[in-house]
């Protein structure tokens, strides 16, 4: 099997949401002696930028997106390995941390959103869920993060983003860095309204407006 | 598997025999003259063609109407089994108007809104079959009535529901479809229309309906008796006198069909429409109306013969929540009653009035009550119990092969007729209400529509004889 033939072949487990052909074919590309790099670049962050536009067009579903995330996932895992051990490091696009806000529990939209900017190139800090705004200060901090992702799922909590960005300012750490926040009950005027950076409706528009803020497009 | 009953079997039961008691003693008027003989040929009586039935004719004739029969698409596939618990919806018919899709205004029907009704019906999944759903009023009377169905034969391949407003317009029609069909016998083995025959209520089978019953017994082809009862004028106010009337007329209609070829496919229909005392105009979104349909069907099904009914239509003037009220509650009361054959989708202003747009948003009722109908799957794959304790607490579905795999077999994946976007998603893409949305799914479907062509000699020889039939009327019209 030739090279190209391999990274077809991601291409097509990728959209298959085949996880084990996915993590089969990244073991294949390194015996090959293959740039771990350019495999999780063509093979399969690339396929997940397409399915990630089909879902933005109205194309698939959401469980299909989150297949497709998970499919590259479990060949980036194997990659990842090879790269360490090469030395090599991926450029990566920006530090996320992201995390969703105290009272809210919801995790789901904020794991998506995370999968989503992992595969399209960004390192990701999670914090979980029901974070306290004293925690997203210090770990903006400590980890010195290009973007900051705010999740709220409920009314009740939304209000919390307000507090954290305000938090920021006190701290004079707000111009270290880009936030976008999400949740069903967020819109843009809210964005706009608490001095927010970015307001993503889905995964795939968090992937777009963080490429946007940090350049990319 | 989810089912509607509005009649006990002593219900029926009372109604059978108030019927028989009608037909015995009162009888019917039927003003056609082959009927009557071949009525008065096997014991009934008949004075000046009012004919009275004995229960005994109705009990040998009856029961040689088929239980279900096949219906298909144009170029001869089996496209549905009518009969059993199946339904098929397909659109209101022989509308006189239509709500022009740019302006909304409602003006007389043309070629071209037959032809856009016709390729918007093709590409509905819910709409199952076509029917001649207007009048156009740019050809000449006296052939619109077949050149409806020539309209929909050269832009679908879907089966049709139709009927003809003449004797003769009948005999042209059978012959466009005997063409079609490759003769005569073809046709009969393989119906690809239904035609629809109204008794005149209360208790008259008229001259023409009477004689398009014949010819289509004769020929094999697949009728709908359709009674339309005013309930209040042209029938008792009350449901249950309603349906011994109807009853009757449906009876005579059957036992007609089944003299002249036993075993002729015909199925029980019905419009009934509420006289409004009011307005005295006539109310097909009656809840009354809907139960007379409902159960209509009941006694057909209790007869072992396919049903049908006018259900899906609206009195209200254009797409509103009126309409959307009056065609989601008849299509879900006749999906609920497993009614065959569900006449009604688009129409509005009672049977008046065909709407573009209702069709898309009727589609979505159509598929929403046969959702409802498949009911609820209970086994091992649904239960996914093992799922649940892998998935356990705090955690999601949405990665789950599970889901993916049973969305589709699960949930009817609605049309963007209905608005499921957040608030700002919605207001951005221009705060699109429902008819603006119904209109814009048209113009898609419409522009990216491909018509299956009509096979070419087919096409040769159906021309050559319909412009010899224009020719002989007199008309310079061409097409």
């Amino acid at each position: 099997m030739g090279n190209e033939d391999i990274i077809k072949e991601m291409n097509e487990a990728v959209n298959n949401f085949d996880d084990e052909l996915c993590k089969e074919l990244a073991g294949k590309s390194i015996e090959l002696g293959m740039d771990p790099i350019m495999v999780l670049e063509d093979g399969f962050a690339g396929a997940l930028r397409e399915i990630g536009e089909s879902f933005g067009k109205g194309e698939i579903f959401i469980t299909e997106l989150i297949a497709a995330a998970q499919a590259v996932e479990a060949g980036a895992e194997v990659l990842n390995i090879e790269i360490t051990r090469l030395g090599a490091s991926r450029e990566t696009i920006g530090k996320v941390l992201i995390g969703t806000v105290e009272g809210d529990i919801h995790n789901i939209g904020k794991n998506i959103v995370s999968t989503m900017l992992n595969a399209a190139g960004f390192e990701i800090i999670d914090l979980g869920v029901d974070v306290p705004t004293h925690v997203f200060v210090d770990k903006v901090k400590e980890h010195k993060p290009n973007l900051l992702g705010l999740s709220s799922l409920l009314t009740t909590t939304m209000g919390k983003q307000k507090e954290i960005i305000d938090a920021l300012k006190e701290n004079g750490l707000r111009d270290s860095l880009k936030i976008i926040v999400g949740g069903a009950p967020v819109s843009d005027e809210w964005a706009r309204e608490i001095g927010a950076d970015g307001y993503a409706f889905d995964a795939s528009s968090a992937v777009k407006i963080s490429l946007e803020l940090m350049g990319r497009k | 598997m989810p089912n509607l009953k509005l009649l006990s079997n002593d219900d029926i039961e009372s109604i059978h025999v108030a019927s028989l008691e009608v037909l015995e003693k009162t009888g019917i008027t039927v003003n056609n003259s082959q009927a009557t003989q071949i009525l008065a040929n096997v014991g009934c009586k008949v004075e000046s063609n009012i004919v009275t039935i004995p229960s005994s004719v109705i009990d040998e004739f009856l029961g040689k109407a088929p239980e279900s029969f096949k219906l298909y698409t144009r170029d001869g596939l089996e496209s549905h089994i009518v009969g059993g618990d199946n339904v098929i919806f397909n659109p209101g018919s022989s509308a006189i108007y239509i709500t022009d899709s740019d302006s909304g205004e409602i003006r007389k029907a043309v070629t071209r809104d037959m032809v856009n009704l016709v390729q918007l019906v093709d590409n509905l999944d819910h709409i199952h079959a076509q029917s001649t759903a207007v009048v156009p009023t740019d050809v000449p009377g006296d052939i619109s009535e077949w050149y409806r169905l020539y309209l929909i034969l050269k832009n679908s391949t879907k089966p049709i529901v139709t009927g003809a407003f003449s004797k003769d317009g009948l005999l042209t029609m059978k012959r466009i479809l005997e063409i079609v069909s490759g003769g005569s016998e073809n046709l009969a083995k393989e119906p690809k229309a239904i035609f629809d025959c109204c008794p005149t209520s209360p208790l008259i089978w008229g001259d023409v309906s009477t004689q398009n019953l014949i010819d289509c017994a004769t020929a094999g082809i697949p009728a709908e008796i359709v009674s339309a009862p005013q309930m209040g004028a042209t029938s008792t106010v009350t449901i249950a006198g309603t349906l011994v009337q109807s009853n009757v007329e449906f009876l005579t209609g059957a036992v007609i069909s089944q003299i002249i070829n036993p075993g002729t496919p015909i199925i029980y229909g019905g419009c009934p429409a509420a006289f409004d005392m009011r307005t005295t105009s006539i109310r097909l979104g009656a809840v009354e109306a809907m139960m007379v349909a409902s159960a209509t069907a009941e006694l057909g099904k209790n007869y072992g013969i396919p049903t049908h009914a006018y259900l899906g239509l609206s009195d209200s003037k254009t797409l509103d929540a009126q309409s959307g009220f009056e065609a989601t509650l008849s299509v879900t009361i006749a999906a609920l009653s497993r009614i065959n054959v569900v006449s009604g989708a688009g129409m509005l202003t009672a049977v008046n009035c065909q709407s573009l747009e209702k069709l898309v948003f009727d589609n979505e009722i159509c598929g929403t009550a046969l959702r409802l109908i498949e009911g609820i799957r209970v086994d091992s794959t649904t239960l996914a119990s093992d799922l649940i304790m892998k998935v356990g607490a705090g955690g999601h579905y949405l990665a789950e092969k599970h889901t993916r795999e049973n969305l589709r077999k699960e949930r009817l994946i609605p049309t963007d007729i209905l608005s499921r976007e957040s608030s700002d998603s919605w207001k951005k893409s221009g705060a699109k209400e429902t008819r603006v949305r119904a209109k814009e799914i048209v113009d898609t479907k419409l522009r990216n529509h491909v018509t299956s062509p009509l096979d070419e000699q087919i096409d040769g020889q159906l021309e050559d004889y319909l412009k010899d039939i224009v020719a002989k009327k007199g008309h310079s019209f061409t097409f």
